[in-house]
């Protein structure tokens, strides 16, 4: 399946600058997984060392946060869109 | 509770108001007996505030414990060239009683803590978090939970945003979104990844009609959704929130720097453990050193553009700091390599990730441009 990842500003170092990359997988483990693969700086920001999603790291199925689908068993149909969405703090200074 | 009336001079500033059926007299008079909490007078909460005092909300809390500095002035059109240097509750409370001399304004020159984050909350209706840091977004967001309070959340980075509002009624809260924050030094401050000046304005005016409406009771509030803005592809995006099941309950507040801190994190990205495989060196040690005949190879480890605000004459290479892995075969081995960023902290992260290639003679200098600057040669630019 052709999925398309939305990178957050914050993670766009790591993939070249690119604000989304397509990738192919059945599952949001496996479009992950093409993402780290061809972009494995992003690996240690989106995983800690257990290779669990950080807790600061959400992602969406089209609007849809995983952890409330399958998490990331959740399957992903062709155009499908995930968006990783990382927690930022900036604001006053 | 009976609603306080208008004077004829507010009838009239608020006519644009009073002619709109959702707000109208009745409307207008419940934003004069209401009242907010603004957290952090910066980005965020210079549109909040302009915007909450010229909409006539009667009542409003500041707390900000900095002084207005130049640097500030690209994004917290709050503030002005005149007020650099005067504490910034002080430039805020004269800026909103220039927009608007009916509004009551507290002030609150202290920063919020565990302590007294309660207390400064407790007699307010709804508390705008713009705040730049993840402690005071948590101690915020659990202050408000205990108190029952809506929190207003906008945060931004670089060109994108991120707008919710949290403790609605029984909708989510910040914790919900992000159980946990991130381990220091994975995500980069505004003050380290720089921020486009007019994007805490969009996010902050977001926060301020999310606040009018919430007072107001009307309309559909940003509860349960998370709004994103990324302003370099000029994009919004709306995303589900829902409370999480698994989330312990908010009873009391705790160390919220400890909580955010490298302690809690046994997973954080590996830090070094025990003595650090590269010295750290202050402005005035190095320049000692130089003075004496050192001589290190220099690697300025900043990003091109930063390099053409102000430079290091003497230093060798330029190699931002992310990859600089990549040139490890270039570096020389037989030498001191003295490494420097803009504030010492990317430069700290180079010298590790040399260090794990087998570099022995590093050192970081501490404080970066900026503190040679500041401390040895003022003709030099800070940014």
């Amino acid at each position: 399946m052709a999925v398309t990842v939305h990178i957050p500003t914050p993670l766009r170092p790591y993939t070249g600058g690119s604000a989304s990359v397509d990738v192919e997988g059945a599952t949001v483990a496996d479009a992950l997984a093409a993402l780290t693969t061809a972009h494995p700086e992003l690996q240690k920001h989106l995983r800690d060392s257990k290779g669990r999603l950080r807790s600061f790291v959400n992602v969406y199925l089209g609007d849809e946060d995983i952890r409330f689908l399958d998490k990331e068993a959740t399957p992903v149909s062709s155009g499908a869109e995930l968006t990783i969405v990382p927690s930022i703090a900036g604001g006053a200074a | 509770m009976s609603l306080p009336e208008l004077s004829r001079e507010e009838i009239s500033r608020y006519s644009r108001h009073l002619i709109l059926d959702e707000v109208g007299m009745d409307g207008q008079r419940k934003l004069k007996g209401s009242s907010v909490l603004c957290i952090g007078t910066g980005g965020l909460g210079s549109p909040l505030l302009m915007y909450l005092a010229a909409a006539g909300v009667g009542r409003i809390g500041i707390v900000d414990f900095d002084l207005v500095d130049a640097s500030n002035l690209q994004r917290q059109i709050l503030h002005g060239t005149g007020t650099v240097g005067t504490p910034k509750v002080v430039s805020a409370k004269a800026r909103v009683h220039d927009i608007n001399p009916n509004v009551q304004v507290d002030v609150y020159e202290e920063a919020l803590t565990s302590e007294n984050a309660l207390r400064i909350l407790e007699p307010y209706d709804v508390v705008v978090d713009g705040t730049d840091n993840f402690p005071t977004r948590y101690l915020v967001n659990d202050a408000c939970v205990i108190l029952g309070k809506p929190n207003v959340y906008g945060s931004i980075f670089k060109f994108e945003g991120q707008a919710s509002v949290f403790n609605l009624g029984d909708g989510p809260n910040y914790r919900d979104l992000y159980p946990e924050p991130p381990p220091p030094g994975l995500v980069p401050s505004c003050a380290e990844g720089g921020v486009l000046g007019i994007l805490p304005g969009v996010i902050g005016c977001i926060q301020a009609t999310e606040t009018l409406k919430i007072l107001l009771g009307k309309g559909s509030t940003l509860s349960g959704r998370l709004l994103l803005y990324d302003a370099l592809e000029m994009r919004f995006r709306e995303l589900k929130l829902r409370r999480d099941p698994d989330a312990e309950p908010i009873t009391e507040l705790i160390d919220y720097v400890q909580f955010c801190g490298v302690a809690q994190h046994e997973d954080a990205v590996p830090e070094a453990t025990g003595p650090e495989p590269f010295e750290r060196l202050s402005v005035q040690a190095i320049a000692t050193r130089r003075s004496e005949g050192w001589a290190p190879y220099v690697l300025d480890v900043r990003k091109p553009h930063e390099a053409q605000i102000v430079a290091f004459d003497w230093a060798d290479r330029l190699h931002p700091h992310e990859d600089v892995a990549s040139i490890a075969d270039e570096l020389p081995r037989d030498r001191d390599i003295l490494i420097h960023c803009k504030g010492g902290v990317r430069s700290a992260k180079a010298c590790a990730a040399l260090a794990e290639r087998g570099f022995d003679r590093l050192y970081n200098l501490e404080g970066g441009i900026t503190a040679w600057a500041k401390e040895l040669d003022p003709s030099m630019p800070t940014y």
